[in-house]
């Protein structure tokens, strides 16, 4: 498997993993380890950022993982930059995954603002992953602008629906200069193998993970299945067929000839 | 589409606001292959005829299949986790006579107000137990608790909590918007009961007699930027199931108008209190009080059901693993109860008092993460 790299980073695993809703920090630190993630991202609302001994940092080794902090809850681009600056101040740590997110029940993203707060962040020196729809014409934009990455939805977030916009994400894979990275309502193992398999560069897995009965179990799965879908992808599928049927309805007559 | 209108014509078309003895009849009608139905339908989406069916007298038969539901989309849509907060009360004056409460002007208690100093002290105690989410709670009090009161206390309390919210009297959009700007980001706000004559005969003095008013709230609240609305009504002042369905036209109509706000409901039932009357004619017990979280988780899929004090530690712990998404713990419902020993008196009876620390000990053994932060005071603009 190529390693996947995003600014100056180079990374082994194609698998980024959230840490919110899981029933303890323990089980989220087994999940991490069991995914073999090496991108974590943690919502900056639940964290003292500035406390390294805040118990869900604390959880998380640093050495091994790359901390993406994010910026869930903002509701427009002034206090998504708000939060990151503080957020960099107090941790030294200039990547960001860009969430803005105005509405708090299917927390869309909101394309306009993120672009804006984009533009603002990358010209701070910030590696900026941007949470967007699955919009092409945006995804250029923020490339335009910067961005280390885009991250398209594959679905609403929370909702394990897998890969609805799949027509979209392709368009974006097509065109893509900087890595795409598949987030949001990716519910089982198999639908991070398909959004590998349709050439993301990764895939992003929370609720997924941590909502399962047993996380850990869960995550190795996921593991299993990004890999999976990444060789197939850098391997090469073979073509699909139509033609397993034996009969020829219409040509058969010839072949008694 | 639905056309926008208010919230006052919405309750009045739907006769949720008074005469109300249609929807009765309706809650009645329901049958058990009604709510056999409605419970294979996509569970978190509302609507008045599925919240009906569900807080029908024959979907008590079902309690346990919501309580499924319940909870599977419970943990889909907030995970494992279980959010802490607590009330800081900051004075028991009030100009109100709320027959049911012990804060009623009326009544002969000792009254307390707490300077800033005094609450910064009790908020310090508040910190000190791991809280970040800070409720505050007064009376009626305008004439100390004013705005200005409380934008001084928000700037106090910034340093040591993420999120600030208050439960207290109704103000104007402008007033609000005033404390938003200083950092307080959410509001509850009961509307106590929906019915106008039942209303009317609980509020006889003050500005909270004011129906339209109380109802307008959360649209100003809202309006002003508000994050987080709360709405309620108390339980037992009349028919929950019917209070239930006006709520519920609330929530969804606040939803649709002010999509950047998240809702969440309380569940206030009538406790005993000092000098107020005993005798209620619409207790609600812990079933019905169940049948109506569930049935509102199943139509509000986000949103936030919180669980006070008022309630028992076992009944509170059962409720962790169907659909409660906050709890307060450790509260003090008597203004200075943290710091000071001396014993003010309490707007309502605490049934829990055990310490936070056992709280979440509690919520962990059940599996879930008792989450202290979740809100950071980087998104508002004070910082």
């Amino acid at each position: 498997m190529e390693p996947l790299k995003i600014a100056d980073k180079e990374f082994d695993s194609r698998l980024f993993v959230g840490t919110g809703k899981f029933a303890s920090n323990t089980l989220m630190a087994q999940a991490i380890e069991a995914s073999g993630t090496q991108m974590v991202t943690v919502a900056l609302r639940r964290v003292d950022i500035e406390n390294e001994n805040d118990n869900m940092l604390a959880a998380i080794d640093r050495q091994k993982y790359q901390l993406l902090p994010n910026t869930s809850g903002a509701r427009d681009a002034v206090e998504a930059v708000r939060l990151s600056r503080l957020a960099r101040a107090a941790s030294g740590i200039a990547w960001v995954k860009l969430e803005v997110t105005p509405d708090p029940y299917y927390l869309l993203p909101d394309g306009q603002e993120t672009l804006k707060a984009a533009e603002i962040l990358v010209k701070d020196g910030f590696i900026v992953l941007p949470y967007i729809n699955a919009d092409p014409i945006l995804a250029k934009k923020l490339q335009d602008v910067g961005c280390a990455t885009v991250m398209p939805l594959a679905s609403p977030i929370g909702s394990n629906q897998g890969i609805k916009t799949k027509a979209f994400i392709e368009i974006i894979i097509e065109q893509a200069t900087v890595p795409v990275v598949v987030d949001a309502g990716l519910g089982a193992p198999s639908h991070a193998a398909e959004a590998m398999e349709m050439g993301a560069d990764a895939v992003l897995v929370n609720t997924a993970i941590a909502a399962a009965n047993n996380p850990v179990e869960i995550a190795k799965a996921f593991k299993i299945a990004t890999e999976a879908g990444r060789i197939a992808y850098e391997t090469g599928i073979a073509p699909k067929s139509e033609t397993a049927s034996a009969s020829s309805p219409l040509t058969g007559f010839l072949r008694n000839e | 589409m639905q056309t926008q209108t208010d919230i006052q014509s919405i309750l009045s078309e739907e006769h949720l606001d008074c005469n109300r003895d249609v929807w009765c009849q309706r809650l009645q009608a329901v049958t058990a292959d009604q709510v056999r139905r409605e419970l294979s339908n996509p569970v978190g989406k509302f609507s008045l005829d599925r919240l009906v069916t569900l807080l029908s007298p024959a979907a008590e038969a079902f309690l346990e299949t919501m309580a499924q539901q319940a909870h599977a989309l419970t943990i889909q849509r907030f995970g494992r986790t279980i959010q802490l907060y607590v009330p800081l009360y900051v004075s028991n004056v009030c100009i109100n006579s709320c027959q049911y409460c012990g804060y009623n002007k009326e009544t002969r208690i000792e009254r307390t107000r707490l300077t800033i100093e005094q609450a910064v002290s009790d908020a310090a105690v508040i910190a000190g137990e791991g809280f970040r989410h800070l409720l505050l709670v007064s009376g009626e009090d305008t004439q100390f608790v004013s705005p200005d009161y409380l934008c001084e206390l928000a700037s106090k309390l910034k340093e040591k909590f993420s999120s600030l919210s208050i439960e207290i009297y109704a103000m104007s959009q402008d007033e609000y918007a005033q404390l938003f700007n200083a950092g307080i980001d959410g509001v509850t706000l009961y509307q106590e009961t929906y019915d106008r004559a039942i209303y009317a005969d609980y509020h006889i003095a003050g500005p909270k007699a004011d129906y339209n008013s109380r109802l307008d709230a959360p649209d100003r609240f809202a309006s002003a930027g508000m994050r987080r609305i709360g709405l309620g009504f108390l339980l037992g002042l009349t028919d929950w199931q019917i209070e239930t369905l006006a709520l519920a036209e609330h929530a969804s109509y606040l939803v649709k108008k002010y999509w950047r706000s998240q809702i969440s409901f309380s569940f206030p039932r009538i406790c005993p209190a000092t000098n107020v009357q005993s005798e209620w004619p619409h207790l609600v017990s812990d079933t019905n009080m169940v049948q109506m979280m569930l049935a509102l988780r199943l139509c509000f899929a986000d949103a936030g059901i919180v669980l006070s004090t008022r309630e028992t530690p076992k009944f509170r712990d059962n409720l962790i693993d169907l659909c409660v998404t906050r709890l307060s713990a450790g509260s003090k419902t008597n203004p200075g109860g943290y710091a000071s020993e001396k014993a003010a008196a309490e707007q309502f009876e605490v049934a829990d008092r055990r310490s936070p620390e056992e709280v979440a000990r509690v919520i962990q053994s059940h599996g879930y993460e008792a989450v202290w932060k979740d809100w950071d005071v980087s998104f508002n603009k004070w910082t």
